[in-house]
């Protein structure tokens, strides 16, 4: 299987065995739960190791080593997206976005990595609970910052005229609370679904056409396009990982300043 | 009409929705590109809006595949 000497069958593309624990359970515990404990570990410790005092020089405070990876990252998230979105008052989110944002770079990422091919964001669990927890995160944030006016504002942004805020106040209300998780979790898991089935379809592909006979001259064409979908497909990783932290932070910039 | 063949009209129905995406996302790369050749340096300040759009614009194409691929192995 490994060495792709037969055409795969199509149930691989939905279903895993786990590697212990029972079959179709919630605690079972597969290669999607593998990769999501791996993208954890890797940001975690990541963070963790470059924040040591080893990582800085002694004489200039200057770092070195991982430091330096770390802080053009974190300083990638602060001026790239913060800066961009929300201003200085977003500053004290900083550390959500970061972890957000690697976390869920890291498990797109193994969507290319040899062995694994899978992102763990095609699995709607992770994408669900990662827009969920930044819909609860933004809500209270509002809250927090407005009080109960937030639920008024957040509907009829001031500003608007009163005559049109019967149009406004339901377009508003389905688009801040239903649609914004909604859309946040689907664009992340469709992007990666789409990638991955594309990326194993076209590898199929040539497999199958290796095992016709004579077709098998046609072969290195599936294979050219799966290493340009395989480029494309880091490229998506990166985007997608960018596109959900910047959406987080414009939530919540709408939070933080009504009306906007 | 045979329901599984139903399912699998739907889902080829449902991916003519992404037409309206790559028209989408034509114009804007057109639209950055012909500002960029404007005013060059400009342009690397609105990146990150360009590639904010691009995703935001894809995500509907690809919510049209979604709903393609549950017709297909989800009903």
């Amino acid at each position: 299987m490994i060495f792709g000497l037969e055409f795969p069958p199509i149930e691989n593309l939905v279903e895993w065995p786990n590697f212990f624990g029972p079959q179709d359970s919630w605690y079972g515990f597969n290669k999607i739960a593998l990769i999501n404990l791996i993208a954890l570990v890797a940001t975690a410790g990541l963070f963790l190791v470059a924040s040591r005092k080893k990582t800085l020089e002694p004489a200039t405070n200057a770092p070195r080593g991982s430091r330096n990876l770390v802080e053009s990252a974190v300083s990638f998230v602060r001026d790239g997206i913060i800066m961009e979105t929300i201003g200085r008052e977003g500053l004290k989110y900083l550390p959500y976005l970061v972890s957000l944002f690697f976390f869920i770079f890291i498990s797109n990422i193994f969507e290319v990595i040899p062995f694994f091919h899978m992102p763990a964001n095609a699995r709607m669990a992770g994408p669900a609970v990662l827009a969920l927890i930044t819909w609860v995160f933004f809500i209270a944030v509002g809250l927090k910052h407005q009080g109960p006016k937030y639920f008024w504002n957040a509907v009829a942004p001031p500003g608007v005229p009163k005559a049109l805020l019967p149009l406004v106040i339901p377009i508003e209300l389905l688009s801040t609370f239903i649609v914004r998780p909604f859309s946040l979790a689907v664009r992340l898991f469709a992007n990666m679904l789409a990638g991955h089935i594309a990326l194993k379809i076209f590898a199929g592909f040539v497999p199958a056409l290796l095992a016709a006979g004579a077709w098998g001259l046609l072969a290195p064409l599936p294979l050219a396009l799966t290493i340009a979908l395989t480029a494309l497909e880091m490229l998506v990783a990166v985007l997608q990982a960018y596109v959900f932290a910047t959406l987080t932070s414009i939530y919540l910039n709408d939070a933080l300043h009504p009306g906007h | 009409m045979d329901p599984v063949a139903a399912k699998y009209i739907g889902a080829g129905l449902a991916c003519l929705g992404m037409a309206g995406a790559g028209i989408g996302l034509g114009h804007l790369f057109g639209q950055f590109l012909s500002g960029a050749l404007r005013n060059p340096s400009a342009a690397e300040g609105q990146r990150g809006t360009l590639l904010l759009g691009f995703a935001l614009t894809e995500a509907l194409g690809i919510f049209s595949l979604l709903i393609a691929l549950l017709l297909l192995f989800a009903v």
